[in-house]
């Protein structure tokens, strides 16, 4: 049973409106162009917009409403391709809300609310996808004093982000620890080059890095933070699904081959439907998962519903990427295509956070 | 009624299903009224539809002075549910109960109405249709069965097709040509509820690819059938035939109900892969058949979400008719996918078919061979593609 709050109905409307305006595609290769630096205006606006604030208490300043609010959103701006620090930022609340203590979420979340950015870092570089598969490791000396070292990667717009959740091992259980960028050394961050040319991807290496008592959260919320990182991109993904499928659909209606629009041919009308299929199904699926993200208590039924919804993305938009390349024949073999553009960013959106069989591998055991 | 009356009203249908369902027979039933392919099975089923309506469980919300029940529909509903819940055989008069009465009900006269409706519910006048014709599965419009007036009889030509019932029917509702003038290939039909009875109309049994006969070619060799038969006008044909659709399909309600088809839930095949076997183990533990599995699940539950993601306008998207549209072509592909791998399931004995050493008595062979019929019938899904291609993408015709 799915169910829309007047919340999300509102922010869906404006958010398509503002990615529409702000993002057309022309901007989007303009930003890749320019090594996508952070548009400060663009983000401004969105801050402005209350965006950053949507799940973080009112008290600390922002709406205090549901992440499953924020769906619409994101779903918004992959849609139109547009990278912003959003999904960074807004995960890093997640992780001070869950597991922040109220000194921690006191000095951060106001400041994130108004557009100071942050993000997670939680894979390494074996790529792996699950929590117990860290290694970066907290340590105390035998004085008592704590150091951090590991490596990270796929770390999101670390590069202009002002504070880093690091996920770290202490002792035998996974801990968070907030790094703030100005007291990393240099180097610390380097550029990660990925398929999907609209996001900012970072490694972080830490090596002894000193780490203060106050600097750990008190929380171990780690399963809650993954599923909410799956769900976002989900949002994305069926919004980039809408948009390979619009580039499609309107190759088809205009492209001649044999004196014949080439939508005419069922070799490509019924694999195109096929993908409005498989992207009505995502749709369906991402917003069962924000009604029970917001409504159900039992974790395990939120993570089916999150991980059954990131297993059809994941499979439906890089099917829908793949075959948007092919559907435009020589043309597609270009980069001047955008096809391509949805194609790499589907690829990294499946890559992250469990592709469709890893998800079919854990809904398995939670499934029956 | 209220909440409560409801619920009693439940527990009190629920312990009636489970007092008079009827015991499993010795041979294997059919699961749809489009499957009836032997006398054994018609007549068990027609006892079952008798059984139901003297409870008075069949019709509830069809007017009293017509044979039906008079009360509200929300009790016909709550039957309907619970004859689904109960696993109790479906009813065969599938055509008469939910197409062909509420047309009449809706349209007839009030002598159609005294002669029909009773006889419907009672399964004493088993109804079907004469829709489909041979050269014109998916295009209605250019029916061709010619019906032509000679005094106050229309004489019938030609041949119908996937008559369901066709061998115990003693009415058909029917489209026919009954003009080739008109603006288009629609305004020259005329809708008829045709007496199978009359000489000349002879309904030949088909063998499915079963083996077992479920539906008749029905041949019209000078065929006369009563003028006042016809249902509307003269050349109104295609919109009764709209209408009945409508009922088809249930998109308005009116429907006499009970079950007409035995569900097919995703349940069933993960309970099956507990049950069933493959080299020697529960299908279920084999790793490459869970994730085929999880694979069919994730399927039946999409299906589900979007069902209910249809219900929100705000989240129609650019494509808002999409899901309705594409409801028979996932539903019935589906049910194919999910037939083949419950036969998956049963390692050697997958080759096995109708017979005691079956598992369920050959059951899910026969389900899988039979779920055809979905994917092709009403519309292929090919046809089902490029109409969904066409009217929902807005992509050239093919």
């Amino acid at each position: 049973m799915i169910r829309f709050s007047e919340e999300q109905a509102m922010l869906l409307d404006t958010a398509r409106e503002f990615c529409q305006k702000r993002a057309p595609i022309d901007a989007v290769r303009q930003a890749i162009q320019a090594g996508q630096p952070l548009d400060a205006t663009l983000w401004q606006t969105m801050v402005d917009l209350g965006w950053l604030g949507v799940t973080i208490p009112e008290i600390y300043g922002g709406l205090g409403l549901d992440l499953a609010d924020t769906v619409p959103i994101f779903e918004a701006m992959g849609r139109q391709l547009l990278a912003t620090p959003l999904l960074a930022s807004t995960l890093a609340a997640q992780v001070l809300i869950a597991n922040g203590s109220d000194d921690q979420k006191n000095q951060w979340l106001p400041k994130i609310a108004a557009g100071q950015i942050a993000t997670v870092a939680l894979t390494e570089a074996n790529g792996a996808w699950d929590a117990d598969q860290i290694t970066a490791r907290l340590n105390q000396s035998a004085s008592g004093e704590m150091t951090l070292t590991g490596s990270k990667a796929f770390v999101l717009d670390a590069g202009v982000a002002d504070v880093i959740l690091v996920s770290a091992l202490q002792g035998e259980s996974l801990r968070w620890c907030l790094v703030d960028t100005g007291e990393l050394p240099d180097g610390a961050i380097q550029r990660e080059v990925v398929i999907d040319e609209t996001r900012r991807s970072y490694s972080l290496v830490l090596s002894d890095l000193s780490i203060r008592a106050d600097q750990i959260l008190p929380g171990t919320a780690f399963k809650k933070i993954e599923l909410a990182a799956m769900l976002l991109i989900t949002a994305e993904m069926s919004g980039g699904l809408e948009g390979v499928l619009a580039v499609i659909v309107g190759y088809l209606n205009t492209r001649k081959q044999f004196d014949r629009l080439i939508g005419s041919y069922q070799a490509m009308k019924h694999p195109t439907v096929d993908i409005l299929m498989g992207a009505e199904m995502t749709r369906s699926y991402l917003y069962h998962a924000a009604t029970v993200w917001r409504d159900e208590t039992d974790l395990a039924v939120v993570e089916s519903a999150v991980r059954m919804a990131k297993c059809c993305a994941s499979e439906q938009f890089s099917e829908a990427g793949d075959r948007g390349i092919q559907f435009h024949g020589g043309f597609g073999f270009t980069y001047e295509c955008d096809a391509q553009l949805y194609l790499r960013r589907a690829l990294w959106s499946q890559y992250q956070f469990g592709d469709e069989r890893h998800q079919r591998q854990k809904l398995s055991a939670l499934l029956f | 009624m209220n909440e409560n009356e409801i619920s009693e009203f439940r527990s009190d249908v629920r312990a009636w299903l489970q007092d008079n369902k009827p015991a499993a027979p010795s041979f294997l039933l059919p699961e749809t009224f489009m499957e009836v392919g032997t006398d054994q099975q018609f007549e068990f089923l027609r006892r079952w539809q008798q059984t139901v309506y003297e409870a008075g469980y069949l019709g509830m919300s069809w007017p009293e002075a017509y044979g039906g029940g008079g009360q509200p529909q929300v009790m016909q509903e709550i039957v309907n549910q619970e004859m689904a819940a109960q696993r109790v055989p479906f009813v065969p008069n599938t055509i008469g109960l939910n197409w062909a009465g509420p047309l009449i009900l809706d349209m007839g006269s009030e002598a159609d109405k005294q002669r029909y409706i009773k006889n419907i519910l009672s399964a004493e006048d088993i109804w079907c249709q004469g829709f489909s014709e041979p050269d014109h599965g998916s295009d209605l419009g250019n029916a061709q069965v010619r019906a032509v007036k000679d005094g106050d009889e229309y004489v019938i030509n030609g041949s119908k097709i996937w008559t369901s019932l066709g061998s115990y029917a003693k009415y058909m509702i029917l489209i026919a040509r009954t003009s080739n003038e008109g603006p288009n290939k629609y305004a020259g039909l005329s809708f008829f509820l045709a007496p199978m009875t009359a000489d000349g109309i002879a309904p030949t049994p088909i063998k499915k690819l079963t083996g077992e006969y479920g539906f008749c070619q029905t041949y019209f060799t000078d065929a006369r059938i009563p003028a006042d038969c016809m249902l509307g006008n003269e050349g109104e044909g295609w919109s009764v035939a709209m209408k009945t659709l409508m009922f088809e399909r249930g998109a308005v309600g009116g429907q006499a109900g009970g079950l007409s088809m035995m569900d097919l839930n995703i349940n069933d095949i993960v309970e099956l892969a507990r049950r069933a076997t493959r080299n020697g183990r529960p299908a279920i533990e084999d790793p490459l058949t869970r994730d085929e599995l999880v694979k069919l699940v994730l399927e039946a539950k999409g299906n589900a979400a979007m069902g209910s993601r249809a219900r929100i306008p705000a989240l129609g998207g650019t494509y808002p008719t999409a899901v309705a549209m594409s409801a028979k072509l996932r539903s019935s592909e589906l049910k194919r996918k999910m037939t083949r791998f419950a036969v998956s399931l049963q390692g050697a004995n997958g080759a096995r078919y109708i017979s005691e050493d079956a598992l369920d008595g050959g059951k899910w062979q026969r389900s899988y061979l039979n779920s055809f019929s979905g994917t092709i019938g009403g519309g292929t899904t090919q046809i089902q593609k490029n109409i969904l291609g066409e009217r929902v993408l807005g992509l050239p015709k093919s």
